[in-house]
């Protein structure tokens, strides 16, 4: 038995063990080292989201889309009537979700840029390119402008991945992507 | 001051036990039980339709059935079971009377109504919106009348349990701190609180709009609010399965933590860190800067990170401790080898334990780096790394400490030791697969909450590659074995409840399911004193390396897709 009782101790002044603070140390550095990964991603990477996003009415992002689609369709897509646009290489390129529809079907040029434009005219949509696989959400009211490169060419769909109601599964777009 | 004849002893521990509390602890334990019975067995369903070759529902059924799944298991088994642990934290481990049983009542009534409010909401066919109701899809009103109901109701056991805290604390039942598993429930319930405000803050206004009385709400303001309570209840799930983790710990071996401030602070830092940690569910999302996700994910969700890490230094570090106390102290894991595996309250806590740190811990980590986000977000990855922290995590922890709560709180013997036993194996295995191969599909693509990655009925048409399908084939076997697991333990608990033999007071030697010193480990303060600890280094060792790989490998997917900015 000790003589003295031993001192009911208060937590925060017990000592640190060195076998513990040596993984709280690792813990820290790698926390650290993830957050800079994400900053330097944005200066040497090539995949950073955009930062470019407007409030729009859906009717006027509607009438872009269907202003595109006018000026420049090249045909329509096999027998279900949707035009296929092939917009010049670099210019600005309009993509509408509603339900349950990605309009219209782009034509792109493998290596060029363009600025896409994405936006719902009813409710939430999910942009998700396959198979490359880019996942990006779609709001109604938000036009997001997206600069984009196709580095590969190839036809590529894309799916709706956010639940917009009992057609959800049927929402499926295309983008072709040509040499 | 306590009325004696509301007490009575506990042979096993030796803890007085509030009776009124015990009833309480008994009514939550039920009806979570029972909200996981339908949820798992919703589960089970969904998966069985996601496997291409079965697609057991119709696309309407699957929508609503995938809704319901959602809300009983994530909000409805867990937070009925979080309650009937914060009046466990709190009234049985400090040895005090719990604060105001009848108002605990009404908060209980509350949630069971809004309970079934919600279901009956979601079983009508008309709010088939999922549990995250994102505007401008709209529900039926009762849909989130029930969970505004449900959510007051959990607040009021938040209140409850805080007072619980003040009385012992006046009554002088415990001296010095609270014991580390009520300060773990302690971090869970205030966590509650932020999150269940936040949920009013969105959900009231929902709930107007549902009715017509307000004409519009903004889809990313309802989203940003949404996470805010979406998210933070994810952090009490985590504080609240770290506090059993610790419980089963302390009760089958009477381990100790290494350092009571090592394991407090990192409770701490899930309250400090959390905050706007929602920003990793908006990563993808228009109209937010970099900088305000980067900010947000990194100083909030990596410093939380930071405390799941330590404790998963210091839970298995305090098994091995007390192992090594007990005399298995032969090379690096005999205290692992001899480890009670046939017990399934330590077998669940341990597996638990492996399953929320490798396969959910890594995954959500890679999922909320800014960039890594655009290769995951709203794919299966999503579902498949919640599922390894809320199964395999949580719920596999839940069930390991329920089969110390028959025994102690109601008092019988769990029957059917040798399904018990093998139980948590099954579930936890099951729980692994579906987070595993969800994953799996995930990085390939496939999107979540989607009825037919054929495309059947689609006016286009596209492919996802082949072992998408595949996986999605072992998504569903992983689902049917989860699924047995889940019956199995309802059926051992049930069952136990109403039938067991009644434990009698010897039981405790004949029958021992508290290890020696188990009772006072878990109900008072006290560090480990040696730390010697060759295994636990070796398990965080392969942890971080595992982490450190996987995490650059993604970097690796994300610098194949297209380029973007
Ligand atoms: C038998 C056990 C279980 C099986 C087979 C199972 C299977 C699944 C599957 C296949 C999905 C659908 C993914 C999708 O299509 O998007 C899903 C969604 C989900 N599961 Fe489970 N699950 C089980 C248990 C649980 C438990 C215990 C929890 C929570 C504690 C849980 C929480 C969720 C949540 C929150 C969702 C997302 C629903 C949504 O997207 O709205 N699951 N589950
Ligand atoms: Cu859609």
């Amino acid at each position: 038995m000790a003589i003295f009782p031993p001192e009911k101790r208060i937590w925060w002044k017990e000592p640190l063990h060195g076998f513990e603070l040596v993984w709280i140390g690792i813990c820290l550095v790698w926390a650290i080292v993830m957050f800079g990964t994400m900053i330097v991603w944005h200066v040497i990477g090539e995949q950073n989201l955009s930062n470019t996003a407007y409030r729009i009415d859906p009717d006027v992002f509607a009438a872009r889309t269907e202003a595109m689609v006018t000026q420049y369709t090249v045909r329509e897509e096999g027998d279900t009537g949707i035009p296929v646009v092939h917009p010049p290489a670099g210019s600005d390129v309009y993509l509408q979700a509603s339900l349950w529809q990605w309009y219209p079907i782009l034509e792109l040029e493998k290596d060029k840029e363009y600025r896409l434009h994405l936006s719902s005219i009813d409710w939430q949509h999910g942009f998700s390119l396959q198979p490359t696989n880019i996942n990006v959400q779609v709001h109604p009211g938000y036009e997001m402008v997206i600069t984009l490169k196709p580095n590969k060419a190839g036809e590529f769909g894309i799916v709706c991945n956010e639940f917009c109601g009992i057609g959800h599964h049927n929402m499926l777009g295309r983008i072709y992507v040509v040499e | 001051m306590a009325d004696a004849t509301l007490f009575r002893t506990c042979p096993d521990t030796g803890l007085p036990v509030h009776l009124p509390a015990q009833r309480l602890i008994k009514a939550n334990a039920v009806a979570g039980v029972l909200a996981l019975a339908l949820g798992g067995l919703q589960g089970l369903m969904v998966a069985l339709t996601r496997w291409p070759d079965l697609q057991l529902l119709p696309a309407e059924a699957f929508y609503t059935m995938l809704t319901g799944h959602g809300l009983n298991v994530l909000l409805f088994w867990i937070i009925f079971f979080e309650v009937a642990i914060l009046y466990f934290a709190s009234a049985i481990l400090l040895k005090s009377r719990l604060a105001a049983p009848n108002l605990a009542w009404v908060g209980f009534v509350l949630m069971a109504v809004g309970a079934l409010t919600t279901n009956y909401a979601v079983f009508q066919g008309d709010s088939s919106v999922m549990f995250t109701s994102y505007v401008p899809m709209r529900a039926s009103p009762l849909f989130y009348l029930g969970i505004i109901l449900f959510a007051v109701g959990a607040l009021i056991g938040c209140f409850i349990f805080f007072a619980t805290l003040v009385i012992a604390k006046d009554e002088k039942t415990y001296e010095g701190s609270i014991p580390l598993v009520t300060f773990g429930a302690l971090t869970a319930a205030i966590i509650a609180v932020f999150t269940i405000a936040s949920g009013a803050i969105i959900l009231i206004p929902t709930l107007l709009w549902s009715l017509d009385l307000i004409p519009e709400i903004d889809p990313l303001l309802y989203k940003v609010i949404w996470w805010a309570m979406g998210h933070s209840s994810q952090q009490i799930n985590v504080s609240a399965h770290v506090a059993v983790w610790y419980c089963i710990a302390a009760m089958v071996l009477g381990a100790k933590p290494l350092s009571e401030k090592v394991s407090r602070m990192a409770f701490l830092m899930y309250i400090l860190f959390l905050q706007i940690a929602s920003a990793h569910h908006l990563l993808v999302e228009p109209g937010i800067s970099s900088n305000w996700k980067i900010f947000n994910t990194s100083y909030a969700l990596y410093l939380a990170v930071v405390g799941s890490m330590i404790h998963g230094l210091s839970v298995p570090g305090a098994v091995e401790a007390a192992q090594r106390r007990r005399g298995f102290t032969r090379g690096a894991f005999e205290w692992l080898r001899k480890a009670p595996w046939g017990n399934p309250a330590f077998a669940g806590m341990f597996t638990s334990l492996v399953y929320f740190g490798f396969l959910g811990g890594i995954s959500g980590v890679v999922m909320g780096a800014e960039q890594l986000n655009l290769i995951m977000h709203n794919t299966l990855y999503v579902p498949g790394h919640f599922h390894a922290t809320v199964v395999a995590g949580t719920t596999l922890a839940f069930m390991a400490i329920t089969y110390l709560v028959v025994p102690l709180i109601w008092r019988r013997e769990i029957m059917f030791p040798t399904l018990a036993k093998w139980q948590p194996y099954i579930f936890g295995l099951g729980a692994a697969g579906i987070s595993l191969f969800m994953m799996g599909a995930g990085t390939l693509g496939v999107s979540r909450r989607h009825w037919d990655i054929n495309f059947t009925d689609a006016a286009l048409s596209f492919s996802y590659p082949d072992t998408a399908f595949l996986m999605m084939a072992l998504n569903g076997l992983s689902g049917l074995l989860a699924a047995i697991g889940g019956v199995m333990f309802v059926v051992i608990v049930v069952s136990s409840i109403l039938f067991g033999k009644k434990r009698g007071d010897d039981a405790a030697e004949t029958n021992p399911v508290i290890g020696v010193g188990g009772g006072q480990a878990v109900a008072s303060y006290g560090s480990e004193g040696t730390l010697k600890l060759p295994g636990t280094m070796i398990l965080v060792g392969v942890f971080f390396i595992a982490f450190f790989l996987y995490y650059w490998v993604n970097w690796k997917y994300l610098s194949e897709v297209w380029p973007l900015s």
